[in-house]
């Protein structure tokens, strides 16, 4: 497969590989545009959106004052019976919502400013394959936290510690109800069932690891293996307040279901933590989680429907460098099946909207103007629908009623920013090499700078990249 | 219909001045035409995440159910009573209102053909309508829109994303709550001119179009108010964030109950008006209740409650011409899991609503909780392919052929045997 030619490949480099070209990227992406890329593979891993920002456990803290505030607001209404002004819930309330907004706005941020975009769709990427979804209360406001701790250290490292770094965050534990799976058989469970409390085994993180983080569900494994699995991840936790790893991951080894464990077929002797660590590393170094990954990898980067011999070739880095991100993220550069010209992926909204602002060398400057879009758009920010993240397929976000609202979105848009812009340069700088003579016709033609502006936005190959 | 308002006037001429057939309403020629099929009108209702059966429709009389179910069990005098076994949740009062009129049966024990557990997997297989997974790429209902001839009936998916149950090669609607197109009628049409030689992005954007043209006459007063997203995590009930989640958040239970019935008689705005979408699908997530799941089925079942209420009173005499199916990808365990919730399981209940609905008890058998009637000793298990119902709603409402059901719509479906005497 040859290589299209270099002022393609800028073109490509900037819009299919990072967010969207800022003005001057696809130019200084041309003369190396594969080593445009690479350059950006670093072994700290990505950037991080906020420097000094909370960790997860200031959050979680913050969280139970909300929840005890709550509690006595309720008690007091109880005692006087009547309609005590709850102002310090309010504002507790209004705190975490400010937190979460707050981490949002950061990465859309960075996002929108970052000359490494290619590393930053790379931590996105990885942060959607690890999902964690603000449809708890709880989680919203760890989701920064979490992407920041587990997630953006370890994407160029190896693929193992990322998924344990995932695996033992309390965003990633609440979420899928880890914290309080208790074996039957352990002191926790067996107190609690004389008890008559309940308590008890929850297999949803486990089944979630082995069929979205890992090997996935082709792997054959069966239900006997999730709920094996769901045993030795027992005792994963998080700290009490008055504990001493307070809101951090906690090992409880009194809620660990004792004795080995048998999954997909491997005996796992150990004690305590390393059971299911060891059950992770061996579910990290399958070639069925390379094959797993190495397709999401292509679907995400490439097209829905990827060239075979680029997974391949995605497949066997991940197998011979043992997982190593880093060396997979040159792997897909270095892919000449992964430069084809012709755009394949429709962005999703928040690819759109990003890419958007980096097109005017802007960047959202509230949270205010870009959630409303995105929830629009439906792509509401850190609220995947499922442990499984973001839809890849066009057909999912080219939908009807979402381009009637790209469409205003551009419409608004372009009212904002249009007015300072050459059309035809604005084109230019964008897309370079990709844009399509009916497009830069139809803008050069446009009776306003603000049509100009929204016709390039609602372009095919603006949408797509 | 009443007297369209002029703001919805104009915009519809503006959109005709533009050369748009608003096709919706050219559909209505076939309405005399092929008689009284022609009115027939399919919803479905997904609830995402896995849906308790139990929950739904708790068979308060099986001798097994308080036992298994523990502290998530409902109580039997709290249910709103169906017969000697079934109630359904005290949340669901107007579909128990329906019931009593016959207008609404529970299909107790039903799944899809998938039995991996998998919400991803099991969702696929139930809207591609394949005997399994990965067997199919489009929707059934897309394949349904195919063979009743497309452009003659129309579908309708209500949400900003298209759901895979109504994708495929008829290009369906879509639609969500939101501000309409209506700046000057030029880029639109410049637009169309580019999306011209575009396979993905022309019949989309037509459609968007001619959808927006009935839009505001589907509105119910008041219009569904989205309340604006500020990743305003803290304001809103939980597990209501999903994308496909269609009931706006909203800051209290009342206001999202009322949301949800506005949602629905959008809906069914859509749906009463001439040549307005027949089929229509609508998502509602949240249903994946592995902890604390009495409080989270309390509100999810009020708000599908509440659609469910909107769509009814929206369709108005149109409900008689109306089966509504809820459904989801799989049931849950039929024991209560440690932490207060249920995991992944197998059978699970189905709704099936609708104005001219047969008087009937339980649609397909109940195989008991005993234990050892339980599916790998932990889920209901199934006595129905959800194949079989849908094929029976397609037949005997909508009058699709069952050559095609089984050859086209659910392609290897002959062994799910088509429910029949619904309607």
């Amino acid at each position: 497969m040859s290589l299209p030619p270099t002022d393609m490949m800028a073109a490509i480099a900037a819009t299919r590989f990072g967010l969207g070209a800022r003005p001057g990227e696809i130019a200084a992406a041309r003369s190396d545009p594969r080593g445009f890329l690479t350059a950006q593979i670093r072994p700290q891993g990505a950037d991080q959106p906020q420097a000094g920002a909370e960790g997860s456990a200031q959050r979680l803290s913050d969280f139970r004052d909300y929840q005890m505030q709550k509690r006595d607001a309720k008690a007091a209404q109880g005692e006087v019976g009547g309609n005590p002004k709850p102002d310090p819930l309010k504002d507790a309330k209004k705190m975490l919502r400010d937190d979460t907004g707050g981490d949002f706005l950061a990465r859309a941020q960075l996002a929108s400013t970052t000359d490494a975009a290619f590393r930053e769709r790379w931590a996105l990427f990885w942060a959607n394959h690890f999902t964690v979804s603000a449809t708890k209360q709880i989680t919203g406001t760890v989701i920064g936290p979490f992407e920041q701790e587990a997630i953006r250290p370890h994407v160029f490292g190896r693929f193992e510690d990322l998924l344990v770094a995932s695996s033992t965050h309390p965003a990633m534990l609440l979420y899928l109800d880890q914290a309080q799976s208790i074996g039957p058989d352990s002191k926790a469970g067996a107190y609690m069932q004389r008890r008559a409390k309940g308590g008890g085994l929850n297999e949803n993180l486990a089944r979630e690891i082995m069929e979205l983080h890992t090997v996935g569900v082709e792997a054959g494994y069966s239900q006997a293996d999730v709920t094996e699995f769901a045993r030795a991840m027992t005792g994963f936790s998080i700290g009490r307040p008055q504990e001493e790893r307070a809101f951090q991951f906690l090992f409880r080894d009194n809620a660990h279901e004792p004795g080995a464990r048998t999954v997909m077929g491997r005996r796992y002797g150990q004690d305590g933590q390393a059971q299911a660590l060891a059950v992770m590393r061996d579910l990290a170094a399958s070639p069925q989680t390379a094959r797993h990954v190495a397709t999401k990898l292509a679907v995400h980067f490439v097209g829905d429907d990827p060239p075979p011999a680029l997974v391949a070739r995605l497949e066997k880095s991940f197998n011979d460098s043992g997982g190593r991100l880093d060396d997979l993220a040159r792997a897909l550069v270095n892919a000449p099946e992964s430069w084809d010209p012709a755009p394949a992926k429709f962005k999703m909204p928040y690819e759109f909207a990003i890419s958007t602002w980096r097109s005017v060398g802007g960047q959202p400057q509230a949270i205010g103007k870009l959630a409303p879009v995105l929830t629009g758009l439906g792509q509401k920010p850190f609220s995947a629908p499922s442990p499984k993240g973001w839809p890849e397929e066009a057909q999912v976000w080219c939908a009807p009623d979402a381009l009637i609202k790209r469409l205003r979105f551009s419409e608004a848009f372009a009212a904002q920013a249009a007015d300072r812009l050459d059309p035809v340069e604005f084109a230019q700088s964008t897309l370079g090499a990709r844009l399509t003579p009916p497009v830069a016709k139809a803008v050069a033609r446009a009776e306003t700078r603000r049509e100009a502006m929204a016709l390039l936005l609602m372009s095919p190959e603006f949408q797509r990249r | 219909m009443n007297a369209l308002p002029s703001p919805h006037l104009s915009r519809r001429s503006l959109l005709a001045g533009i050369g748009l057939s608003v096709s919706f309403l050219g559909g209505s020629a076939f309405a005399t035409a092929d008689g009284p099929l022609s009115t027939r009108k399919m919803v479905v209702v997904i609830c995402r995440g896995g849906m308790d059966g139990l929950t739904v429709s708790p068979p308060v009389g099986d001798p097994d159910y308080a036992g298994l179910r523990g502290d998530v069990a409902v109580p039997a005098d709290q249910a709103l009573k169906l017969d000697s076994t079934f109630a359904l949740h005290p949340a669901l009062t107007s579909v128990h209102a329906l019931a009593l009129k016959g207008q609404a049966r529970i299909a107790p024990a039903i799944a899809s053909p998938d039995r991996a557990r998998s919400h991803f997997e099991a969702q696929d297989v139930l809207e591609t309508g394949a005997a399994q997974v990965y067997g199919v790429g489009s929707g059934w209902l897309n394949r349904t829109l195919e063979v009743m001839g497309p452009r003659k009936v129309e579908g309708l998916s209500v949400g900003a994303t298209a759901p895979l149950i109504l994708r495929g090669k008829v290009q369906a609607a879509s639609w969500s709550p939101g501000p309409g197109v209506d700046e000057t009628a030029r880029l639109p049409t410049l637009l169309q001119d580019i999306y011209k030689a575009d396979p993905l992005m022309g019949p989309a954007f037509a459609r968007g179009l001619e959808t927006e043209a009935m839009a505001q006459a589907a509105m119910p007063p008041p219009a569904p108010k989205v309340i604006p997203a500020s990743a305003d995590k803290a304001s809103m009930p939980p597990n209501m964030m999903g994308a496909q989640t269609m009931v706006p958040a909203a800051p209290n239970p009342k206001q999202g109950r009322e949301a949800a019935r506005s949602l629905g008689a959008t809906l069914a705005g859509f749906m009463v008006q001439p040549g307005g979408p027949r089929i229509a699908a609508i998502s509602l997530d949240g249903w994946d209740t592995h902890a604390g799941q009495v409080g989270q089925l309390n509100s999810r079942l009020s708000y599908l409650d509440a659609v469910l209420d909107g769509l009814n009173t929206g369709l108005g005499a149109e409900w008689s011409n109306t089966v509504v199916v809820v459904t989801t990808e799989f049931g849950r365990t039929a024991r209560v899991n440690g932490t207060g919730g249920t995991d992944h399981g197998t059978g699970s209940t189905a709704l099936v609503l609708g104005g001219g609905l047969k008087r009937g008890g339980i649609i397909g058998d109940w195989p008991t909780l005993k234990q050892t009637a339980l599916f790998e000793n932990r889920d209901v298990t199934p006595s129905l392919d959800l194949r079989g119902l849908f094929k029976g709603v397609l037949n005997e409402h909508m009058g699709v052929e069952r050559a095609a059901l089984e050859g086209t719509v659910f392609p290897d479906s002959a062994g799910a045997k088509m429910v029949t005497g619904l309607v």
